[in-house]
């Protein structure tokens, strides 16, 4: 089958404020085929989709839908159009069952009753389910489906509306590597059957999976387009940044020092993990691979004093920290990045000031009444971010909410650093943050490092963690399996441990 | 053995309430054998059915992460508009209890637009409505009380099919509407929906506003209702008519297992099982012989046993449905 243009944008211009976010954007959707498109946060991909989704419409340009012209005034025209977007934010309703989030905006109805006809959402939702291969009860409650299983529903309520074009933005975030695994089949399957897909990742080597074309994003204007085959992945990088790229890690100058910052002496809690003893010294970069659900942010949250446990002990700079108190964690000199920024680690609706000001505001009490000097807080939390280089308009007005994923991490980081920490503690900081803000975040490590501080970086991704750690400590299960020194990095070795090699084929199967 | 354990726990800790619905039902008929007679059973039933119907429209409001303290005004000015319709301008009781309704919907449609037009957070539009509704009830009465005639006193007498107490039968009808239409409807289930995260809601592209609107207009009618219904038992409309009775609908609808955060809770067995269970402490306490000053306080401790339970109950289930990874070792 030749395929066919679905969709088309010609010269699209779009301004916030003043901004420019879209200049002249131009398009071709065809049937059949995926688009991946990259770009950095804040390179207009999101700016992109939402004029496709009805949400904001363009100041000049046009879009063709099918041939004719497309003017959508509000999401739900892009909807009945056959445009189905699957967010990286899922939109369902947790309380209620499978099939009634897939036709939650409108129940078929037993003939003349206002009563829902419930076998037929149930027998619809059936087919949606078993053409994802997803083996969920279309009663079964979304509270208890699992990130990956709730992703595909989200794909369900879109299939649901027989979309002709469907855009996936950062669909893997949530996802396992099997769960990845299987969303990539269901777009191949979408693709056989002539749906037009954009797909949208930071993820690069997925992208070259999946795509047959590539369209590169930076500063609002498509600045490279082209089948998949022209686009090795250093080209698609050196296009989205617009500078050659050398290396995605920085190098590493300061060495470790000889002194241990922080220690946990056989952590144990029953179910979740068992006798964990690491250390991590000043200066030091310490990897913790694990895959999902080893145990890696449990193991982070006891350590750091939110979770409880029932045996062991922690320690900084060798003085052990109380059980399960916050507040002696932090004043010890410990931080916590936490993997989930937008619900654990920022006040969304405050400003980017009064975030980074947040822990150590006992600092700033001044006085009989302890009254906070607002003056000095935001000047100390604009020299960090400055430091940090967060991009905004003003710390003290914008809201943490309005950054993009990058610069929210920055913030997040800039937080911890105001309060000096002995000892970072970093769950997947680089989740979700385009290529540049990495590199970013790995410098602000390296620097923290070589002003003595231990950093324990956990991640799922082990090519960053060899890139940037001084050692790989390997969690399976809720256990250590393994532990590797710089010089003997080896990437099989690293996920043969963590996959506890002699269970390698039961985990394949 | 131990999955069996942990099933059965799970079981218990989902059901908190129906379980101390029954236990509360055998202490109670241990110590006062009186206690489990037909006709005591009745009496609890009919005395629950007012409040019982103002919950049912609480429930509602509840369900959206609202609240409606206007609910006890509500029903006494309606109760009062409906005395002035037939004891003053001698109206026909239908005209009356329609006019009572509609006091209950005007009211309803206030809270609504203050919420949802005026953005003033349910909690204080509510109150306002409290402290207007009572105002208007004393200005139309002069704070004197209304008495009813025959006409309507006598309809507490009748049986529905010669059976069914005509205030029980209003209440179950109430409930099985409501539980239709929360359960079965479109519109119920979105209600849900928007409790469970308005914001996605909103992107859902459902009509947020308008859902949250209309419990409140159900809510008001339902208490106009309630009103109703309590006039034909009692007869008369004094100045503290339905004073604090929102506070009842509330906890009933709360130990019924509705969340005040929305998206949680039922009408049916939920909120009817949380009405009858405080009339069936009420009357308990009464056929034990208790002291009438120690039964209030007897009465918050068990409610307060009740909520603690279901706190207790949500961390434990939590904790019963962590994801064990030491256990997939083992397996």
């Amino acid at each position: 089958m030749e395929p066919q243009i679905e969709f088309e944008m010609r010269n699209v211009h779009k301004t916030f404020f003043g901004v420019k976010a879209l200049t002249g954007v131009s398009l071709v959707l065809k049937s059949g085929s995926v688009l991946g498109l990259i770009g950095q946060n804040g390179a207009g991909k999101s700016t992109l989709m939402n004029i496709m989704g009805g949400v904001h419409s363009p100041e000049q340009g046009e879009m063709f839908l099918a041939g004719k012209p497309f003017r959508p005034k509000r999401p739900r025209d892009a909807v009945e159009a056959g445009i189905g977007f699957i967010h990286q934010e899922l939109n369902l309703f947790t309380n209620l069952s499978v099939d009634e989030n897939i036709f939650i905006d409108g129940f078929p109805r037993l003939a003349r009753t206002p009563f829902i006809d419930r076998k037929r959402i149930r027998e619809k939702t059936k087919e949606l389910l078993d053409r994802l291969d997803l083996d969920v009860s279309p009663r079964a409650i979304v509270e208890s489906l699992s990130p990956g299983e709730r992703q595909l529903v989200e794909i369900a309520k879109v299939l649901a509306t027989d979309a002709s074009i469907i855009i996936f933005d950062e669909p893997t975030t949530s996802l396992t590597a099997r769960e990845t695994e299987r969303l990539f089949s269901v777009i191949t399957k979408l693709k056989e059957r002539g749906a037009a897909v954009v797909y949208i990742s930071h993820i690069l080597g997925d992208v070259v999976n999946l795509a047959d074309d590539i369209a590169v994003l930076r500063d609002g204007a498509l600045v490279a387009t082209g089948p998949v085959a022209d686009f090795p992945v250093p080209k698609m990088i050196t296009a989205m940044i617009g500078r050659d790229f050398h290396s995605i890690f920085p190098e590493r100058h300061a060495k470790p020092g000889d002194k241990e910052a922080f220690r946990v002496e056989n952590l144990s809690q029953p179910g979740i993990v068992g006798d964990i003893s690491l250390a991590v010294r000043k200066g030091e970069i310490l990897g913790v691979f694990g895959l999902m659900g080893s145990g890696r942010t449990e193991l982070a949250r006891m350590v750091f004093g939110l979770d409880e446990f029932e045996s062991g002990s922690v320690f900084v700079d060798s003085a052990p920290l109380p059980k399960h108190d916050l507040a002696s964690s932090i004043s010890a000199g410990l931080g916590f990045v936490t993997e989930n920024r937008r619900e654990e680690g920022l006040l969304m609706p405050l400003s980017i000031s009064e975030n980074i000001g947040l822990v150590s505001l006992p600092d700033f009490c001044k006085g009989m009444l302890r009254l906070v000097d607002r003056k000095a807080m935001y000047g100390k939390s604009a020299i960090a971010a400055d430091e940090l280089k967060v991009k905004a308009g003003s710390y003290e007005r914008q809201s943490a909410k309005s950054l993009s994923g990058g610069n929210q991490q920055k913030v997040v980081i800039a937080k911890w650093m105001m309060a000096r920490p002995k000892v970072l503690i970093m769950d997947e900081p680089t989740r979700g943050i385009d290529v540049a803000a990495k590199f970013e975040v790995y410098t602000i490590m390296n620097e923290l490092a070589a002003k003595g501080t231990g950093v324990l970086f956990i991640s799922s991704e082990i090519e960053e963690l060899m890139g940037i750690a001084d050692r790989i400590i390997v969690m399976s299960r809720g256990e250590l399996v393994g532990s590797f020194g710089r010089e003997e990095f080896d990437q099989e070795r690293i996920m043969k441990a963590a996959f506890r090699q002699e269970e390698e084929v039961e985990e394949a199967v | 053995m131990k999955d069996l354990f942990g099933k059965f726990s799970k079981t218990a800790l989902r059901n908190t309430t129906p379980i101390l619905f029954v236990l509360l039902f055998v202490i109670f008929g241990i110590i006062a054998p009186r206690f489990l007679t037909v006709k005591n059973l009745e009496i609890i039933v009919s005395n629950a059915s007012y409040i019982g119907i103002i919950a049912v429209g609480m429930t509602f409001v509840l369900l959206t992460g609202g609240i409606d303290l206007s609910v006890g005004a509500v029903m006494y000015v309606s109760a009062v508009v409906m005395g002035l319709a037939v004891n003053q301008a001698g109206l026909p009781v239908v005209v009356g209890l329609v006019a009572c309704l509609a006091v209950g919907l005007v009211f309803g449609i206030v809270n609504a637009l203050l919420i949802t037009r005026f953005h003033v957070v349910p909690f204080i539009a509510t109150l306002i409505t409290l402290t207007a509704g009572r105002g208007v009830g004393l200005l139309l009465t002069k704070s004197k009380a209304v008495d009813f005639g025959d006409e309507i006193t006598l309809m507490a007498t009748m049986r529905v099919g010669g059976l069914i107490q005509l205030n029980i039968f209003i209440f179950a009808l109430v409930v099985l509407i409501a539980a239709l239409y929360l359960g079965w409807t479109g519109a119920g289930r979105r209600l849900y929906a928007v409790g469970n995260d308005p914001e996605a809601a909103k992107k859902a592209g459902l009509k947020t506003d308008l859902i949250t609107a209309s419990t409140y207009l159900i809510s008001g009618l339902c208490a106009a209702l309630g009103g109703f219904v309590t006039i034909a038992q009692l007869g008369r409309v004094n100045a503290g008519f339905g004073q604090g009775d929102e506070f009842d609908a509330i906890a009933a609808a709360v130990l019924g297992g509705a969340s005040l955060f929305g998206g949680v809770g039922s009408i049916f067995p939920g909120t009817v099982l949380g009405t009858i269970m405080i009339q069936m402490i009420q009357a308990g306490l009464v056929f034990a012989n208790l002291d009438l000053y120690i039964q209030p306080v007897v009465m918050a401790a068990i409610i307060f046993f009740a909520v603690f339970l279901d706190s207790f109950r949500s961390t434990q289930l939590e904790k019963l449905e962590r994801r064990n990874i030491m256990k997939l070792t083992e397996q």
